[in-house]
């Protein structure tokens, strides 16, 4: 256990390393959703006077979004570093030392969840500054915290699958439109009672991403809503166990030494 | 002795078929002895580093059966892989990751304690030239600089048998010496066992205490260079007179050497009984005799003409011929 | 052969090039098709309440008022992804070919801008029918809608000259965020999502300089049949095509200087 858990450091600090020595990987989650959250937050602050609406603030009401839109990037990064050391070899390279096969998701995830964490503060830390008042208070915070850092777990294990599967970093740049589409087909800009669209809340209700952003939003425009946090740390959860027992299985097959 | 040093590399009907029924390698039997450097020659896809792969544990065995380092590839995977250090065809480095960070990561996932790794490193680093750049990121490196932590880190833990899979590919001249010059220091010194391939015939030449030659996954040859030039012919030699009318009298001479063969027209040739062993008697045998020569030229046999004489095929044409192949299948 | 048909015929030659590219790959194609129809989808559909704001006042409704911010979002995205095979070009080396070879480089940029509005018309196409079948009202008549759809392109030439620009000057595929995070930011600090007077605070103030804001007001004026502002619209159109032309021909040049 011990050796394992060796293991998954070393390769979690190579995945931290790695990361913060590419500006264009490491940078852009911390900035893009910050820009989003700026623009969407200014531009749709008068939606707070539509009837119904869970909040006065509407930056308040956004704030998940980022989290969200981080995690996104974790997919991306995670996937992407792995497919380049598939592509280049440097996996055989691992597969030949006493490195076991557990050990390399696990701390390629740990160094992603890492990153998914500091993340996460940081879109607090904004959110704060800005006046953001968390309705759960600083449990409340702690929890975001957590439920960031576990939907930062469930898409990098997705990333990490289709690096695993594919074996291409191309093939994993292609999952971002998708994902994007996910994001903005939820609940993220109004509340799903309040999307006029019949097959627009449709879609948003079915959506797991809808439950992520609105598990999050509980806790900080509402406080202890037992129902959405049930459901955002379910959702979190199930995506992070089909992710997770998915890459095992890709693994498998792409680790084929005896 | 542990029991690692004392084996070396043996396969047997060793076969590995991929997608659609390629037989990438079919059926290779050879044995390696500990500390020999073994070469194994053949033209790109005939199936060099497919057989590495699997001896390295990367990839199992279709059939057949080997043991490296007296551990069974398929049911032994883990202590295979615990004897052996692989430089593979690609460097498989991390271009954002330092020469020296690559060795700790080396060192810590082998379970080199800590305090010995920084130790390790810089050992190895030294060894193989790297330790001005040792702190610079991979990105930054030469070819040969790549290569050459390439087989830093296959050394990290001290292994008894080494893989090296086209290890001076693109590499300049001078990077390709060195290379040979460590590995030779591996076997004579460490007793390290070199299981070396390589499309370059004076690679196998140089280096190899015995060769085995690969076309379309079989050893078609095996043995020691000369013992495989052997095979297909003993050297000529060729001598032009420095006037055309003594030769006859050069004629008279070199036959005392061997039999009479033909050659460039202007002057005679003669396929050795001995050896080139007799070229420096065939030099006195000149001199003595007062016969100016303008040319005198040895023809060894080469790996290619072995190559040549088994297959019916050059070494550097059989390497286009079986690519186009695998395009083929592959579509 | 005479200057001006030397120009013609390399624009031609470029813009054929570019086009024949893209509409064979589709992952060169599908992205700028995708995005704005996405887009268009996501905004209308999922903040349709939002015209129930009070003081939202868009007699059109939501659809319409989110088409045109998406009709010249793509417009100005064509032309950064005509940017990005600009940067691809240089990268690869093609480019050097392609100086090499035109007598009169300004019709290079020429030709890539005719390509990129060609492109962006097939998507402006694609867009409409999207929209008219998901009902969306229309006001004006021909003419304002004439009005509108050349705002746009002239919109679509602008980014087109922004980011080759940027892409003669870098001449490497990692500009892409360069050429497209001024156009994002330039887009979005704009009344995307309600009328300027419904925005307020910094983005309201910003939104008023902000020339994107005078496109986006007379459009949906336009395509309203209320048209207003108009003559301004154009003017900071031309404007923003003049400037960015000059940015891409000194862009050029530096291209040159460097050999390609």
């Amino acid at each position: 256990m011990t050796a394992l858990a060796a293991q998954v450091g070393h390769i979690a600090r190579r995945s931290l390393v790695r990361t913060l020595r590419q500006p264009a990987s490491a940078i852009p989650p911390f900035i893009f959703p910050m820009a989003l959250l700026a623009v969407t937050a200014a531009g749709l602050d008068s939606a707070t006077r539509l009837p119904g609406f869970p909040s006065d603030s509407f930056l308040a009401f956004f704030l998940a979004f980022p989290f969200i839109q981080g995690a996104l990037f974790a997919t991306m990064n995670a996937g992407t570093d792995l497919a380049r050391d598939i592509q280049t070899g440097f996996l055989n390279r691992l597969s030949l030392t006493p490195m076991r096969g557990a050990a390399l998701v696990t701390g390629h995830l740990a160094g992603v969840v890492t990153m998914g964490a500091v993340q996460a503060c940081f879109y607090l830390a904004v959110g704060l500054a800005a006046g953001v008042s968390i309705a759960s208070g600083v449990l409340g915070a702690l929890t975001i915290l957590g439920l960031a850092t576990l939907i930062a777990l469930a898409f990098g294990a997705l990333g990490t699958f289709f690096a695993l599967r594919t074996g291409s970093g191309e093939s994993v740049q292609g999952l971002f439109p998708l994902l994007f589409v996910g994001l903005f087909l939820s609940s993220m800009n109004l509340p799903r009672n309040l999307i006029e669209a019949d097959w627009f809340r449709f879609t948003a209700t079915i959506n797991p991403i809808s439950y992520l952003i609105e598990g999050v939003r509980s806790l900080i425009i509402e406080g202890w809503d037992a129902q959405a946090l049930a459901l955002g740390f379910g959702m979190a959860g199930m995506i992070a166990v089909l992710s997770l027992t998915a890459s095992a299985w890709a693994l498998r097959g792409r680790l084929t030494r005896t | 002795m542990s029991q690692q040093a004392e084996h070396g590399i043996e396969a047997e009907s060793l076969v590995r078929v991929f997608k659609g029924d390629i037989r990438a390698v079919d059926g290779i039997d050879l044995a390696v002895e500990p500390g020999e450097i073994y070469g194994f020659l053949g033209p790109n896809g005939a199936g060099k580093s497919t057989t590495v792969h699997m001896l390295t544990t990367l990839l199992p065995p279709s059939s057949g059966r080997a043991r490296v380092a007296g551990f069974d590839v398929v049911h032994e995977g883990p202590q295979v892989r615990r004897a052996i250090g692989a430089a593979l065809q690609e460097a498989a480095l991390d271009p954002l990751l330092t020469g020296r960070e690559h060795l700790r990561l080396q060192c810590a996932l082998h379970g080199i304690p800590r305090a010995e790794r920084r130790h390790r490193a810089n050992e190895l680093l030294e060894r193989v030239g790297l330790t001005l750049a040792a702190d610079r990121k991979v990105k930054g490196y030469s070819g040969g600089m790549k290569r050459r932590l390439d087989l830093a880190l296959a050394l990290a833990h001290r292994p008894t048998i080494l893989f090296l899979d086209e290890p001076t590919t693109g590499l300049d001249v001078q990077s390709r010496s060195a290379l040979w010059v460590e590995v030779v220091r591996l076997a004579r010194d460490e007793g390290v066992t070199v299981f070396l391939t390589t499309q370059y015939l004076e690679e196998a030449d140089a280096l190899a205490d015995r060769v085995g030659i690969i076309d379309h996954g079989r050893i078609v040859a095996e043995g020691t260079t000369d013992e495989l030039k052997a095979q297909i012919g003993r050297p000529t030699v060729e001598a032009i007179p420095g006037d055309g009318t003594e030769a006859a009298a050069l004629a008279r001479i070199l036959e005392r050497f061997g039999e009479r063969t033909d050659g460039s027209p202007k002057g005679v040739s003669v396929r050795l009984s001995r050896g080139v062993g007799d070229l420096a008697e065939i030099v006195r045998a000149l001199d003595s005799e007062g016969l100016r020569v303008e040319h005198l030229q040895l023809h060894a046999p080469s790996l290619d003409d072995v190559f040549l004489a088994k297959t019916g095929r050059s070494l550097e044409g059989a390497g286009e011929e079986a690519e186009a192949e695998e395009v083929e299948a592959e579509t | 052969m005479r200057r001006g048909a030397s120009f013609r015929s390399v624009a031609l030659a470029v813009a054929w090039r570019v086009l024949h590219n893209v509409f064979t790959t589709p992952s060169l194609l599908l992205p700028s098709l995708i995005f704005p129809l996405f887009f268009f989808t996501a905004f209308a559909g999922g903040l349709s309440r939002v015209d129930n704001i009070p003081g939202f006042d868009f007699p059109p409704g939501y659809t319409t008022f989110q088409f045109v911010f998406v009709l010249l979002q793509s417009a100005a995205f064509g032309g950064v992804f005509t940017g990005f095979g600009v940067a691809r070009d240089f990268e690869s080396g093609f480019a050097r070919r392609l100086l090499l070879a035109a007598p009169q480089r300004g019709g290079l940029i020429a030709g890539y801008a005719l390509a990129a509005v060609s492109r962006w018309a097939v998507t402006a196409t694609i867009l409409t029918v999207v929209a008219v079948a998901a009902h969306m009202k229309v006001g004006g008549d021909g003419v304002d809608l004439f009005g509108l759809y050349g705002l746009a392109l002239i919109v679509s030439l602008a980014g087109t000259l922004w980011a080759t620009g940027v892409a003669m000057r870098l001449r490497t595929m990692q500009a892409g965020p360069i050429m497209q995070m001024p156009v994002f930011l330039t887009l979005f600090f704009a009344p995307v999502y309600v009328p300027l007077d419904l925005l307020s605070g910094w983005l309201h103030a910003v939104a008023k300089v902000n020339p994107v804001t005078r496109l986006l007001e007379a459009g949906r004026s336009l395509i309203a049949g209320n048209p207003s502002e108009v003559g301004l619209a154009y003017g900071v159109a031309f404007a923003l095509v003049a400037g960015f032309a000059l940015w891409a021909l000194r862009g050029l040049g530096s291209a040159e200087r460097a050999g390609g």
